[in-house]
């Protein structure tokens, strides 16, 4: 193929890219500079009712001659970063607590980047293993049930994840079927949206039933390729079933388990829907919420999009980190392809 | 000798069996039990032992339910039906020999799963079954067969889909999915082709960039244009969602076509192009028939993506315009007595059954859909 006819092919999703994903990173840049909102102005109004009237103080909107909102928009460097990373707070914990984190998570932006990390971290390995194991048994099992067995386990893969993690939540809150069930066994009272570690538990559980099935499909394929000959060689020299799983199945799905952390990894830090499902803003804090909280109109209506692209860039920071050993790799291979 | 060695000792089979019970049961039972609670009165639905919930005693005293025949009913139509859809791969061919247009028998054939769907479940399940109940009551000795079983209310249903509208939102998230599902499909398959078949500079670059873009958070994207488009009456607007949700789709998209795309071999092209064709007479007279399987499968995707967003939808729409995922949660957040809620797990159950019929006709192509990409990727 020619490059002409290539350029033409591949012209409208680069400019969709362009456009949609590598110009607002560049706009995300810039406002994370500025501070833009709308002007508020304070208002002292009388509300009245049957049992007497109260003053109420109430930001508005100012508005211009047209009826819209007047806005400002000034350079301000790094105050939006600042006001997220609040150093001078945190040296002040850190003065008074030391280096405890139960301290430290009192800034939104520690507990989001603490939780952002457990939750992609401690998430991985259970649905590697267990998507493992699933795929082994699955293998294993007669023919004529694969197929059913399959389509149940995509069920919680497909689910929309907010509408997933509410029927979970509804199990659990609190007259839901196991609560009822755990009260009935431990005998006391259960109240598991109470508490910001058992609805992180929750949380966790949920990405990991959420995401397992994935695991399982891509392990089950490559279980299917398996050299078959190779495992009778094994068999033969006397290696236990264990053995061939160890020296020959694990070495030849190994780059498909390095697959499912890679996007494991990319899905799992941008951890959201659970938040919202679980109805968990009051406990736990993602860092794509945290952007999704500034974004949204708060009481005043007026957005924090300084403030949104501040986190937005943080976030990104850290998307980099997570992705630099997979660039990596990826530069290599092509190096070797060129040599 | 390859059998034995192949097969497990009985003890492994037991431990294999029981694994596959116990992850059938989690993977199955919240779902499931969201459908159970959405036709039971809130009283029963919360009951604290779960037999109630199943049976709900309190539905049946004060709604009614379904009786022994009402039952029978149910599983045969069940049965009839999965029984046709095994079947369909025979009943497609037949449509089309008469048809001889895959594309309007696909879509005559759904139809016509539609329209059974509605005949056995509006028709035959109701009004049918409800005549014999009526019928046997008079019987002296078969009268238990009519008596109600099993509390039953689609009232939940009804005060969702009708009182509180739900199918704008229904209608709105249909308009959003269809938009991104084609927009995406056509520019996709484009540069997942040009991408197969180039191994230039260009092309590697722009692969690594889109795997870059996979892993960006979709509320950075957002926040770049929210301020510009609130500015130009684009806030509330399906379009700008839909051009939102299609650019964080892309990279993905192309990715997987790209791998469907190399599994068809370039000599292909070739010899079209000998034959005389330009590239893209080549691209859409001879491969694009060959690649409807990797269209579907990524279109399949596309699909999920858009119906699933909650961020998107959620931080650009509103009010009206707005889709049913972030719909379901302002409800949810509203809901103030136990009728409100229940209400909501029964949007949210209507919400899931379009999901659950996508995988029952689609497994194949899910499966080959995320396998594809690791195999090639």
């Amino acid at each position: 193929m020619n490059k002409k006819t290539f350029l033409i092919f591949t012209m409208p999703s680069f400019m969709m890219m362009v456009f949609f994903i590598a110009i607002p990173l560049f706009l995300v840049f810039f406002q994370s500079f500025h501070f833009k909102q709308d002007i508020l102005e304070i208002v002292e109004r009388e509300k009245c009712d049957p049992f007497g009237c109260k003053t109420e103080i109430l930001k508005v909107p100012v508005l211009d001659e047209k009826g819209n909102r007047t806005k400002i928009n000034i350079w301000v460097g790094w105050q939006n970063y600042k006001n997220i990373l609040q150093f001078e707070e945190l040296n002040s914990i850190i003065k008074n607590n030391g280096y405890s984190w139960s301290a430290i998570q009192s800034i939104d932006f520690y507990q989001a980047l603490r939780f952002t990390i457990t939750f992609t971290f401690i998430t991985l390995p259970f649905v590697i293993i267990f998507g493992m194991c699933l795929a082994l048994c699955v293998n294993n099992l007669v023919n004529r049930l694969k197929g059913p067995v399959i389509f149940i386990t995509l069920l919680p893969f497909i689910i929309t994840p907010v509408i997933g993690s509410l029927s979970i939540k509804w199990l659990f809150i609190g007259d839901g079927i196991v609560t009822s069930l755990l009260e009935y066994i431990l005998d006391k009272d259960i109240a598991i949206f109470a508490k910001a570690w058992s609805i992180e538990l929750l949380v966790l559980f949920y990405r990991i039933w959420h995401t397992t099935p994935f695991a399982f499909v891509i392990f089950y394929a490559a279980l299917q390729t398996v050299d078959k000959d190779r495992i009778e060689a094994a068999f033969v020299d006397g290696a236990n079933r264990f053995q061939r799983f160890r020296y020959i199945v694990i070495p030849h799905i190994m780059p498909l388990i390095v697959f499912v952390t890679l996007i494991h990894l990319m899905d799992a830090y941008r951890v959201y829907d659970e938040i919202v499902g679980f109805g968990a803003e009051g406990f736990l804090n993602s860092l794509q919420w945290m952007t999704y909280d500034f974004l949204r109109l708060d009481d005043s209506g007026s957005r924090y999009i300084g403030r949104a692209s501040a986190t937005s860039m943080l976030t990104m920071i850290g998307i980099v980190i997570i992705l630099i050993p997979v660039l990596r790799r990826v530069f290599r291979e092509q190096k070797e392809k060129k040599n | 000798m390859e059998s034995k060695l192949f097969n497990l000792s009985l003890s492994l089979k037991v431990i294999v069996g029981i694994s596959i019970i116990l992850w059938a049961f989690i993977a199955l039972f919240p779902l499931l039990w969201v459908f159970i609670m959405s036709i039971k009165l809130p009283i029963d639905s919360f009951a604290a032992n779960p037999l109630n919930v199943i049976i709900g005693p309190n539905t049946l005293k004060q709604v009614g339910g379904l009786s022994f025949i009402n039952l029978i009913f149910l599983c045969f139509s069940i049965y009839i039906y999965f029984k046709f859809f095994k079947s369909r791969q025979h009943y497609f061919l037949k449509i089309n020999n008469l048809t001889n247009n895959k594309l309007i028998s696909f879509l005559l054939l759904v139809l016509i799963f539609i329209a059974l769907f509605l005949v056995l479940f509006l028709f035959f399940n109701t009004h049918i079954a409800n005549f014999l109940n009526n019928i046997f009551e008079y019987i002296p000795f078969l009268k238990i067969l009519s008596k109600p079983l099993i509390g039953f209310t689609t009232q939940h249903f009804i005060a969702v889909w009708s009182e509180n509208e739900f199918y704008i939102q229904f209608l709105n998230t249909a308009l959003v999915t269809l938009g991104v599902v084609s927009i995406s499909l056509t520019v996709g398959t484009l540069a997942g082709y040009a991408l197969s078949r180039s191994s230039s500079v260009i092309a590697f670059w722009l692969l690594v960039a889109a795997l870059v873009f996979r892993a960006l958070p979709h509320s950075v994207l957002v926040t770049g244009y929210l301020e510009l488009f609130i500015d130009y009456g684009l806030y509330g607007k399906k379009i700008a969602v839909i051009i939102l949700l299609v650019a964080i789709n892309q990279p993905f998209t192309i990715w997987m076509l790209r791998s469907f795309f190399m599994n068809i071999p370039q000599d292909l092209d070739e010899a079209a192009q000998i034959d005389g064709c330009n590239p893209f007479q080549a691209f859409w007279m001879v491969i694009m028939p060959l690649m409807w399987p990797g269209v579907i499968t990524t279109g399949l995707f596309s699909f999920l993506l858009a119906y699933n967003d909650y961020l998107v939808c959620a931080l650009l729409l509103d009010g009206q315009s707005q889709t049913m995922v972030p719909a379901i949660m302002q409800y949810f957040n509203m809901e103030t007595t136990m009728t409100d809620l229940v209400e909501s797990i029964a949007a949210a159950a209507s919400i899931t059954l379009p999901l659950f019929i996508l995988v029952m006709f689609f497994q194949k192509q899910i499966v080959s859909g995320l396998t594809q990409g690791s195999v090639k990727g």
